[in-house]
């Protein structure tokens, strides 16, 4: 099924490019023009050619600084949440009921917290972790733990990577659902007839098969993450102190804050920049995977005749878990 | 076979820390603001509907609702009505530039709002629509667009190209084909790019707050006022946040069948 040629197709994408080139490169277009000149008020500008980018990129300096830190920062976020959101999403799809309403039920709590504005998610932690009003703040305090987000580092990360989990994980594991569904029940079968252990029905079926959703929720949770800014903003404020302050946070606490264009907009290219390149390594990958598909799609009718499709995980399991 | 042992006690675990925080919030917004200061309760005893009542009948807090729901209702209108031709043509047509149209298409979806906020702020005040739900509508097609694009370009390779031969040979114009024949078939996955749509214009505020003032404040930015001189207002900003929950809550009903595919983004 080979696509044709048609320039044609050109005027049924026009509107889309004109829409998304309306909001996406006139602004760039600004962010580029401020990002090489100085303001003092008054609208008057100065040429700055690229210094704003060497004292981004200079730790020593104050925006450099500041930048580099909360890129750190944002990191390590981007990775704790990951090592916890995946595995975790992955167990609570393979607990999803099999039949009946419970299906429907556990769906849709799934997808609640996803619906829910940012803001709100912020606002909903920032009520339960108080210590005074809070039902997770009282009951820890009650059970002899100091836990206070608003003055302690540690408590504030902990508040904001539980918050994360609680708002997010649901995204991996629905992705992960869809995954499961795919699976033939012939496949389970087979292996059910070869006795393999459940570990290695995830191992050799259910992980396989799960491979595409999994790199689409990764790299989804990373942007997403890396982009953080509203729930941290509305629980911590950036705080204590500069702990929780990622990269948005830093970006608007300079463009809107301080309103200074030029820092703001140099800081806003190379995060775009950063941004973009894992963008381009998501998007090579996907398509791969997707040649990849089609190419094995091809090639299964063929092999068909020989051993049907449901056997074919029975005999990849027997040499490693023999026979019941 | 397909699950784990102990799977209904990690699901049950799962839901009530799901559920818990989302508790709080509602058991909250019923109580009087003297029972939340001054005692640990864990149901309202004595329940209220002080604050909601305030929120129905102050227009300065319901308007905030109505602004909201009106750029979500606009921002999906357009996302979907542009994206449909769009989805065809990279589903069906090979053309000049079409892979790195639909990169930078990807490209935007993942550009963080902070970078935008300044200059859709510059942007739509020149134009006249700042401070209108058009301009967040617009602001918020920069990551909608190239979704809906994505999600439906999934959906429309699911249909035979056969479908689309017949309908030619039988006289259909491209205009009543695409309305009459593809539409139809496509009609969940176009409600899974509404409800993609809907989602991520609801539960977006950096730009919905930017690009307003007065006329279109988004609920969510309102919810910031409860801080008053008197200390917090916290029965009402529960009330505030447990309404904002409940349309999430009528939409996720609605496509519950079809959840799991569309957050695979057609592709499974």
């Amino acid at each position: 099924m080979d696509k044709t040629v048609n320039q044609k197709a050109w005027f049924l994408v026009l509107p889309v490019f004109l829409v998304v080139a309306f909001s996406a490169v006139l602004p760039l277009m600004t962010v580029v023009n401020y990002s090489m000149q100085d303001t003092f008020g008054n609208n008057q500008f100065f040429w700055n050619g690229v210094g704003w980018f060497k004292e981004l990129l200079d730790p020593s300096t104050d925006l450099g600084g500041r930048f580099l830190a909360s890129l750190g920062r944002n990191l390590f976020f981007s990775m704790v949440i990951l090592a916890i959101e995946v595995p975790l999403g992955i167990v609570v799809a393979l607990s999803m009921p099999r039949q009946g309403w419970t299906v429907a039920a556990c769906l849709v709590i799934l997808a609640l917290p996803l619906l829910i504005p940012w803001n709100v998610v912020g606002t909903i932690w920032q009520i339960f972790g108080r210590p005074d009003i809070g039902l997770l703040g009282y009951v820890l305090n009650a059970i002899g733990i100091d836990y206070n987000y608003v003055s302690n580092e540690i408590d504030a990360w902990v508040t904001v990577i539980v918050m994360d989990v609680w708002h997010w994980t649901s995204l991996v594991a629905l992705l992960c659902y869809a995954g499961l569904k795919s699976i033939p029940e012939a496949y389970y079968q087979a292996a059910q007839i070869d006795g393999a252990s459940r570990w290695a029905v995830f191992k050799a079926i259910q992980l396989p098969k799960m491979n595409r959703v999994l790199l689409i929720a990764v790299l989804l949770r990373f942007m997403d993450s890396f982009m953080i800014y509203t729930e941290p903003f509305v629980v911590t404020g950036g705080g204590p102190g500069n702990s929780t302050t990622f990269v948005s946070i830093e970006l608007v606490k300079i463009a809107l804050g301080q309103f200074d264009l030029g820092k703001a907009a140099a800081l806003s290219l190379v995060y775009n920049l950063i941004i973009l390149i894992v963008c381009w390594i998501f998007y090579t990958v996907m398509t791969n995977a997707g040649v990849e598909r089609k190419v094995q799609a091809e090639s299964e009718p063929a092999a068909k005749p020989k051993s049907s499709a449901a056997l074919k995980p029975a005999t990849a399991l027997k040499p490693k878990e023999g026979v019941a | 076979m397909h699950s784990i042992p102990g799977r209904r006690l990690i699901m049950g675990l799962f839901l009530i820390f799901l559920l818990l925080p989302i508790y709080w919030l509602v058991n909250m917004s019923f109580k009087t603001n003297a029972e939340i200061v001054s005692t640990m309760t864990l149901w309202p005893h004595t329940p209220t509907l002080q604050h909601y009542k305030r929120i129905f009948t102050d227009e300065s807090w319901y308007s905030g609702y109505i602004n909201s729901l009106e750029y979500v209702v606009l921002n999906t209108i357009i996302s979907i009505s542009v994206a449909l031709p769009a989805a065809y043509a990279f589903s069906r047509y090979r053309f000049l530039g079409d892979k790195h149209l639909f990169f930078w298409l990807l490209s935007n979806r993942m550009a963080p709002a902070a970078v935008y906020a300044l200059p859709f702020f510059n942007l739509y005040s020149a134009i006249g629509l700042f401070d209108t739900p058009w301009a967040v509508a617009l602001a918020h097609c920069i990551f909608n667009v190239p979704l809906a694009v994505w999600i439906l370009e999934g959906f429309v390779s699911g249909v035979p190209r056969e479908i689309d031969e017949t309908a030619f040979l039988d006289g259909y114009s491209f205009p009543r084909f695409f309305i009459k024949i593809l539409v139809p078939l496509i009609a969940s996955g176009i409600g899974v790019a509404a409800f993609f749509c809907f989602m991520f214009s609801w539960v977006e505020l950096l730009l919905a707050r930017t690009l307003t003032s007065v006329h279109a404040k988004p609920i969510a930015a309102i919810m910031t006022r409860t801080v008053s001189a008197a200390g917090m207002d916290w029965g009402l900003l529960a009330a505030a946040g447990v309404l904002t929950i409940i349309p999430g809550a009528l939409v996720i009903w609605f496509v519950r069948n079809y959840i799991a595919s569309g957050f695979a983004l057609g592709r499974v």
